[in-house]
């Protein structure tokens, strides 16, 4: 018996959804549309964070050492430092090495003859766990018995964590009113079946048809235009995503920029995509049979 | 069997419909209900439905208490009852078999079950050659049957017709009730509401007359008694 019944739902479902064929079309088109525009945020998202955090692993504070210090002395120094919760690593950088890498950078340049080493001083490079903490890592450095001073660009760090805030809430918000957007088109267009067989429900109450009996083919509707949404879109997704997006950085010059490749992204794109139109499915339908089960 | 108790039943808009109803239909009793526009009968039969719950009272249909059934019971009261209707409620788009069949399908009978319930459940009613119709190819008598066979086919304990004249010649009206009879022969309770004085008089069964919301006759002659 229950294999029948799953099969009327079936059944009843997708020729539902043949009976209304235009308002089928819409919805799957709405739903596309929202999820296309859902998905494209959240991979923009995904990849301003993904430059954000190669940025951050490049960004670093520089602490120098107490010129008066001997090598040995600045080197006994790095264990304070890695102890601060906020450091993941830090290098040590002798005056000369430092000066080397001065130099080199003007290569062709006669400024610095005459001048050696002593110029500069000791340094640790310091890396990072959360850039967002910056300035309160830099305040703890200064602390290190041994540094006196340090450099830090905190603006850029804010500034990498402002846009990321930026984006992820925009994103947050623009996938929640597009969620409600899709949850509604998909719920009036449910309705518009439910009204057209109200009789029908009405005989099926009378006759002692159980609510869930009566809403399953119209969830199943849902769920398959819902799931029919999430794989076109996905798949418009992805097209998108590798014709327009790669050629657009490309094209433009900013290929410096890292761009995920879609397939890192792909599984949990088409998980999201499907959970997401599944959801709507089974919800809008759901609000939309409610009505005609209170008898 | 159904028993009304004291049934009082007012609706938001402060119409007191039925005002302390008693009465008990026992089972394999064919009873007439009559009564004027307004006077209750459309209450009773959405109370016996379970559409509305009494105000005060107590509503008793085949041992279910309807003032107090949980909303998850309802649709197994329902299945002990099949109803009968005016203007037939059938599915447009259903063939006669698919239409009674539907009244199965819905309460997740299987097809063999199906397959041997429905046949006969059509030749009982006279239907058995009209099976591939659409509602509309057929007149308005054998419309009433299909929504007869629907009512019946479920096996219920109570078949409850309102009206299930009202649109017919009084010779096809003839032939509905005594299809009525028939089933009320072969076990089953019916409760008929009808204005129909000629037909009522026709069959010799019990009448329970109502006027604004009480009953003013219930008995063998309950239809003279209302008349006059």
């Amino acid at each position: 018996m229950r294999g029948n019944r799953f099969t009327y739902y079936i059944r009843e479902g997708v020729s539902s959804i043949f009976n209304h064929g235009f308002m089928s079309f819409a919805s799957v088109c709405i739903i596309v549309a929202c999820l296309l525009i859902m998905g494209s945020f959240t991979l923009l998202a995904l990849n301003v964070d993904n430059i954000i955090d190669t940025m951050e692993s490049q960004n670093e504070i520089m602490a120098f050492v107490n010129e008066t210090f001997s090598e040995e002395e600045a080197r006994a120094i790095e264990p304070e430092i890695e102890r601060i919760d906020n450091v993941d690593y830090a290098v040590f950088v002798t005056r000369d090495t430092a000066w080397e890498d001065f130099v080199e950078t003007y290569e062709n340049s006669t400024t610095f003859e005459g001048l050696d080493s002593s110029v500069t001083r000791d340094r640790f490079v310091v890396y990072l766990k959360d850039i967002s903490l910056m300035e309160e890592t830099r305040d703890a450095l200064t602390y290190v018995p041994g540094i006196d001073y340090v450099r830090a660009s905190t603006q850029i760090s804010q500034g990498f964590v402002r846009i990321r805030n930026i984006v992820t809430l925009a994103s947050i918000g623009l996938v929640a009113v597009l969620f409600i957007i899709s949850l509604f088109i998909m719920s009036n267009t449910i309705k518009l079946t439910t009204f057209e067989r109200r009789d029908e429900i009405a005989i099926m109450k009378m006759v002692g048809a159980t609510s869930t009996f009566i809403r399953w083919p119209f969830v199943v509707q849902g769920l398959i235009l819902g799931l029919i949404g999430a794989l076109v879109s996905f798949t418009l997704e992805w097209g998108l995503y590798q014709v327009l997006i790669q050629q657009l950085i490309s094209g433009s010059g900013i290929s410096f920029l890292t761009v995920i490749p879609f397939y890192r992204v792909s599984i949990p794109l088409l998980i999201a995509y499907c959970a997401v139109g599944l959801g709507v499915g089974v919800i809008g339908s759901m609000l939309a049979i409610k009505n005609y089960l209170k008898v | 069997m159904v028993q009304f108790t004291d049934v009082f039943k007012s609706y938001e808009n402060g119409t007191k419909a039925l005002r302390g109803i008693s009465f008990t239909i026992n089972d394999g009793e064919f009873v007439f209900l009559v009564g004027p526009s307004g006077s209750g009968k459309t209450t009773i039969i959405k109370l016996l439905t379970g559409e509305i719950a009494p105000t005060e009272g107590t509503v008793m249909v085949n041992n279910y208490d309807l003032g107090h059934i949980r909303f998850s019971k309802m649709p197994y009261m329902r299945r002990t009852l099949g109803v009968v209707f005016q203007d037939y409620r059938l599915i447009e788009d259903k063939t006669v078999y698919e239409n009674v069949a539907f009244a199965m399908r819905v309460i997740g009978a299987s097809g063999k079950e199906i397959r041997r319930r429905v046949p006969y459940v059509l030749e009982l009613v006279g239907l058995d050659t009209r099976t591939r119709r659409k509602p509309q190819e057929l007149s308005g008598g054998e419309q009433q049957r299909v929504a007869i066979a629907r009512a019946l086919v479920n096996n219920p304990r109570l078949i409850i017709a309102d009206e299930p004249t009202g649109n017919l010649d009084p010779a096809r009206s003839l032939e509905i009730m005594m299809l009525l009879q028939k089933i009320n022969e072969l076990g089953t309770t019916v409760l008929v509401v009808t204005h129909e004085k000629e037909l009522v008089e026709s069959f010799s069964k019990r009448v329970i007359a109502i006027d604004a919301g009480k009953i003013i006759s219930d008995g063998m002659d309950g239809y003279y008694r209302y008349e006059r």
